[in-house]
C-alpha cells in the first residue's frame, strides 16, 4: 500500500503531453502537475462516472493520450464501462485506479468484499488486453514508463491508503483551483478543434 | 417493408442525425429500435458505441463533447429513470448539448396506459426540468431537429420521445 500523493510525484515526470483526469485524487494531482491546462479535476460530477467520461474523451482524440486515475469506488458502481471500454479498445487510453477498499468521502466504510476483489482479474475479464497490479510504489515507478507505451486501453489498478473525510460536505473546502467551466474552457483551447 | 400510415421509419433517425453532424451514437438497444441497428451499423460516418447501463451514456456523451465529438444518446424510457444522477451531473451540470432520443415504452394515445414504465416517464423527465417532444410518426419528424436546435441553444441535454413502442420502426 501506498499514498496517493506519493503516487503522483513518482508519475508525473513520466507524463508527457497527455490529458489528465486526476478523479478523486486530485487534491494532489493539482500540486504537482505542470501542466494545468491539461489536466480535468472535475470533482464528482455523478459516481460512477469518470471512466466513461475519459473513454468518451479519448474516443473524440484519437491522437491525444488520455489518462484517468479512477476510484474503485466508482469501477463498481459502472463496472459495465470497462466491457465498452475493451470493445471499443481505444489505443490511447489509460485507466489507473485507487484502491483504497473504502468510500473515504464518506467517512471510510469499506466497499463490499474491500479485501477480496482484484480489478485488473475483472479488467481483463472484461478485455482490457493489459492489466497491471501493484502494491507498492517502486514497482509501481518502475513500471510507468512500459505502461505508457503500451497500446490502450491499458488498466491499472494500485493499493493506496485511505485518506478519509468526516467533515461534511457543506464545510469541506474546495481543493480545486478553476471551476468546472473554465477547467473545460482551457482544456477545450489547449486540444484545438477536433479533426473530423 | 412498406410504409404504413403513422408509421416511424428508422431513416428519419438516420436522416436527422446525419444532418446534425453526428458522430457518435450512445445506446443500449432495445425493442423498439431494432430495426434501427442494421441501418446505424451500415451508416459509415456513425460510430455505434455500445453501453450496459443507460447511466453511462450520460458521461460518455460528455466525454465525446468536450472532446469536440457530437454524440447523441439513443436509449429506453426504463433505463433513463435509472439513470437520474448520471443525467444531472454529467449532462445537465457539465452543459452538454445532446439529444437523448428515448424509447417510450407503454405509450398509447388510446385507453389507460397498463405499463408503468409509461406512467412515469413524463414525470420524471419534468422533475428534471428537461424539454422534451414526443414523436410517434414520420409527420412529427420536424420536431427532432427542433431537438437538436434547441440543445445547442441551451447547452442541454434534450429528449425526443419515440411513442412507437409497440409496433416498433417501419422500414421505407
Amino acid at each position: 500500500m501506498f499514498q496517493t500523493a506519493d503516487m503522483f510525484k513518482a508519475f508525473a515526470p513520466f507524463r508527457g503531453n497527455a490529458v489528465v483526469i486526476p478523479g478523486r485524487g486530485g487534491r494532489h494531482w493539482i500540486n504537482v502537475s505542470d501542466q494545468p491546462d491539461r489536466d480535468v479535476p472535475l470533482g464528482d460530477p455523478a459516481m460512477g462516472g469518470h471512466a466513461s467520461f475519459s473513454f468518451g474523451l479519448a474516443m473524440a482524440r484519437p491522437d491525444e493520450k488520455i489518462i484517468l486515475f479512477d476510484s474503485e469506488g466508482d469501477i463498481l458502481m459502472n463496472m459495465g464501462a470497462l466491457t465498452t471500454i475493451a470493445e471499443k479498445e481505444p489505443k490511447n487510453f489509460y485507466h489507473f485506479v485507487l484502491d483504497n477498499g473504502v468510500y473515504a468521502t464518506t467517512g471510510g466504510q469499506p466497499v463490499p468484499n474491500a479485501e477480496n476483489v482484484q480489478y485488473d482479474v475483472i479488467a481483463k475479464g472484461c478485455g482490457y488486453k493489459s492489466t497491471y497490479s501493484f502494491d507498492n510504489l517502486e514497482d509501481f515507478t518502475n513500471n510507468i514508463e512500459e505502461i505508457l507505451s503500451k497500446p490502450g486501453p491499458v488498466f491499472v489498478t494500485m493499493k493506496v491508503a485511505p485518506e478519509v473525510e468526516n467533515t461534511p460536505i457543506t464545510q469541506r473546502v474546495r481543493w480545486q483551483k478553476k471551476t468546472r467551466d473554465q477547467t473545460i474552457a482551457d482544456l477545450q483551447r489547449e486540444l484545438g478543434p477536433r479533426k473530423a | 417493408m412498406a410504409d404504413q400510415e403513422g408509421g416511424f421509419s428508422p431513416q428519419t433517425i438516420i436522416d436527422h442525425l446525419k444532418a446534425n453532424n453526428i458522430t457518435h451514437v450512445v445506446w443500449l438497444p432495445d425493442s423498439e429500435t431494432n430495426f434501427l441497428y442494421t441501418l446505424l451499423t451500415q451508416e459509415p460516418s456513425l460510430e455505434l458505441v455500445t453501453i450496459s447501463r443507460e447511466g453511462q451514456a450520460f458521461s460518455t456523451a460528455a466525454g465525446l463533447s468536450v472532446g469536440g465529438a457530437k454524440p447523441v444518446i439513443l436509449i429506453q424510457n426504463t433505463g433513463l429513470m435509472e439513470s437520474g444522477d448520471s443525467m444531472r451531473g454529467w449532462a445537465m451540470g457539465m452543459n452538454i448539448p445532446v439529444v437523448m432520443m428515448v424509447g417510450y415504452r407503454g405509450w398509447t394515445r388510446h385507453g389507460v396506459d397498463t405499463d408503468t414504465a409509461a406512467t412515469y416517464t413524463e414525470h420524471f423527465i419534468h422533475a428534471f426540468n428537461i424539454k422534451y417532444y414526443l414523436v410517434e410518426s414520420d409527420a412529427d419528424a420536424d420536431r427532432i431537429q427542433v431537438a437538436f436546435d434547441l440543445a445547442e441553444k441551451t447547452k442541454q441535454p434534450v429528449a425526443v420521445l419515440i411513442g412507437d413502442e409497440f409496433h416498433g420502426f417501419v422500414q421505407r
